[in-house]
């Protein structure tokens, strides 16, 4: 069957899917839109959360990332799954014990303060906004490469299915689906990485694979690759590139900002209880795992396929270059999307792809430049089962799990932002005396707002879009995270010293970010150029979250001593979210 | 001290166990370790790299399983269990 009508067929079938669920979960009241009634199983909620948590960049961008970082894309695979085990220990348990409904509520509750409350929210809505935009992107960018529609139209399907199963079922609605979706994403990243890894070293186990020997010429995988590379004049694949310390912050700014993410804190008030709130975290780094152990072994398979496909014979040799008018059909198919270039430098018509180390000896060669002058990251999940020669439906099962990865964390982002605005800012501040039916309607209709406001961001990205990894991550890492935990974990932490803390942490946070990347990402209106070496101590606006982070501890640990404590019923509620006994009721003193 | 205190020096103590192995695995072996470990082979892995891209993963997600099961069992000794 050809290719488009697969796709077509297996894309259409998912949505259907979604809509089925969508309809068996329709949400009765404010419990189940932002909850889901508190009835879901630890391990389903655990599949929930790794499709809440793995997004269109997990699924399409992060291998690629893996490809052309090497051992430096490791930042990654640890910050994004590291986060778990904090949130586990830290947060999890004692959020789920508290029992209200969101993230902000928390803050605002604990720290007995409105401006803390609000504070918690600007920063919740920013955060996913950012990631959402992302999201929307990422299904348009799906549909318009693989059933060959516009951008625009992609787009649409996308907020329509969601809006179908978001607005009717809320968490609920979203949860199910999450569940649905978890397993054609998962699925669609590991049949071509198994596909790829047999034909490489006959191991169909990738994570096993990439640690085997290939079946021509028995060199393990790495040092191959290491040696492919090096012999074009890259760096070596599995050595350190960065400065150490920017490693170290980078790793500990997105794990501490995964913790401290709204959208995947409110998954865990989902689960009956405190003790499944535990071990759902941990059976959600399990579906996590499945697919970020996967992504190295494609990440340096895929780059081994990409330079033996264009570099077929002895570096240097006439013939050792494809010629281009016997590029493969993928390379045509990509070209057009304009994700892959080429430029034929010294127009002798084959193709040169090679590195900064082989500079000097381009004379010798007859080379003048390296000519593929883009190879897009996301190319290689996405053209990985074209390239590896893999049938039809592998290749319309990966569209159909990048678009099941962007839906399912648009979804949780949307829920996490409707809930804040519904909850915290409507009812909380507004109509304190709104009904359990009107704040129900209330949510639906910030879902259905929220919705919107993604979608036209996605059809006109802002230029804060493309700086998830810094704003969203910042954020979390350097006010919401800290914030949840001393309120936890320390019974002195008061009022003014929780506000003052998140404040200096997001404004240090955010002025690092913009000092390097423009006022408010405004292209020009940088300080200092976003290089390494203009960095301070070679940290990375990305990494700086960490120090956010510290400074927010720092300033509210400070502020909080020399202030009277927080009064002695916020006291006994610390107390109480430490056990898990007693869940739902004040603990009685 | 009251039951409550002491499960709660005893959840803290645990806390800090797990996240000394959370911080060694990760930090440690994969990124200040790296080097040194990465003369040390196990099939086509270099050790630091393992760590980084593998090794460390697996040990996030039996940290979190541990720490689960100990508190559970935490929990019944202090009789602080939900229901």
């Amino acid at each position: 069957m050809e290719l488009k009508t697969m796709t077509f067929l297996i894309v259409g079938f998912t949505f259907a899917l979604y809509i089925y669920i969508a309809i068996r979960s329709r949400a009765a009241s404010t419990s189940e839109f932002y909850v889901a009634g508190k009835g879901v199983h630890p391990v389903l909620n655990g599949m929930a959360t790794g499709a809440d948590w793995m997004s269109a960049a997990s699924f399409i961008s992060m291998a690629g990332l893996i490809a052309f970082k090497g051992y430096d894309a490791s930042v990654f695979l640890m910050g994004w799954t590291g986060g778990y085990v904090l949130l586990a220990m830290l947060l999890a348990p004692y959020l789920r014990k508290y029992g209200k409904y969101t993230v902000p509520t928390f803050i605002g509750d604990r720290f007995y303060s409105r401006t803390a409350r609000v504070t918690a929210v600007l920063c919740l809505v920013i955060a996913s906004l950012t990631y959402v935009i992302g999201q929307m992107k990422g299904i348009g960018v799906a549909f318009s490469r693989f059933l060959e529609v516009s951008f625009e139209i992609g787009l649409f399907a996308g907020m329509g299915i969601v809006f179908i199963y978001a607005v009717l079922g809320g968490m609920k609605g979203v949860t199910n689906t999450q569940i649905a979706q978890y397993c054609v994403l998962i699925f669609a990243y590991t049949v071509p990485a198994v596909f790829i890894s047999l034909q490489l070293t006959g191991m169909p186990i990738p994570q096993l694979g990439l640690g085997s020997t290939m079946t021509d010429g028995g060199m393990h995988v790495l040092d191959k690759l290491d040696l492919v590379l090096t012999d074009l004049g890259f760096k070596e694949y599995t050595a350190q590139k960065g400065g150490t310390l920017n490693i170290f912050l980078y790793t500990l700014s997105l794990m501490i900002g995964t913790a401290g993410l709204p959208h995947v804190i409110i998954r865990f008030f989902t689960v009956p209880k405190v003790r499944d709130a535990r071990s759902s975290a941990g059976w959600a780094l399990v579906f996590i795992a499945i697919l970020y152990t996967t992504a190295p072994a494609v990440g340096a398979m895929a780059r081994l396929n990409l330079m033996h496909t264009i570099q077929i014979g002895e570096v240097g040799s006439p013939d050792g270059n494809l010629l281009y008018e016997d590029r493969p059909a993928w390379f045509k198919n990509w070209e057009k999307t304009g994700l892959l270039k080429f430029e034929d430098k010294n127009g002798d018509g084959r193709i040169q792809y090679y590195g900064p180390g082989l500079k000097d000896k381009e004379a010798e060669f007859g080379w003048a430049g390296n000519e593929m002058v883009k190879v897009d990251r996301d190319i290689m999940v996405l053209a990985n089962p074209e390239i590896a020669n893999l049938p039809n439906w592998v290749i319309a099962l990966v569209a159909a799990g990048g678009i099941a990865a962007a839906l399912s964390t648009a979804a949780g982002l949307l829920l996490a932002i409707s809930s804040a605005i519904s909850h915290d800012v409507l009812k909380g501040i507004f109509m304190p005396d709104l009904t359990d039916k009107g704040e129900l309607l209330a949510g639906r209709i910030a879902m259905a707002g929220a919705i919107c406001v993604a979608g036209y961001f996605g059809l006109h990205p802002p230029g804060f879009a493309a700086q998830v990894v810094a704003l969203a991550f910042g954020l979390a890492a350097s006010s919401i995270f800290p914030a949840l935990m001393m309120g936890i974990f320390s019974k002195k932490v008061n009022r003014t010293g929780a506000t003052a803390g998140m404040l200096c942490g997001i404004g240090a946070t955010l002025v690092y970010i913009f000092w390097f990347k423009g006022w408010f990402f405004i292209p020009g209106t940088n300080m200092l150029p976003n290089t390494a070496d203009n960095w301070f101590l070679g940290i990375a606006p990305e990494a700086f979250g960490s120090v956010g982070a510290a400074i927010n501890f720092a300033v509210a640990f400070a502020v909080s001593a020399v202030t009277p404590p927080p009064p002695e019923h916020i006291q006994h509620l610390v107390e109480d979210i430490r056990v898990p006994s007693g869940a739902g009721s004040a603990v009685d003193h | 001290m009251s039951d409550a205190s002491r499960y709660w020096t005893e959840n803290i103590r645990l806390v800090i166990g797990c996240l000394i192995v959370w911080f060694i695995v990760s930090y440690g072996a994969g990124i200040l370790f790296v080097h040194q470990l990465n003369t040390i082979r196990i099939g086509g892995y270099q050790l630091g790299f393992w760590f980084a891209q593998q090794g460390s993963i697996y040990t996030f997600v039996a940290l979190i399983f541990f720490y689960a099961s100990r508190m559970n069992t935490l929990d019944h000794k202090y009789n602080l269990q939900e229901d």
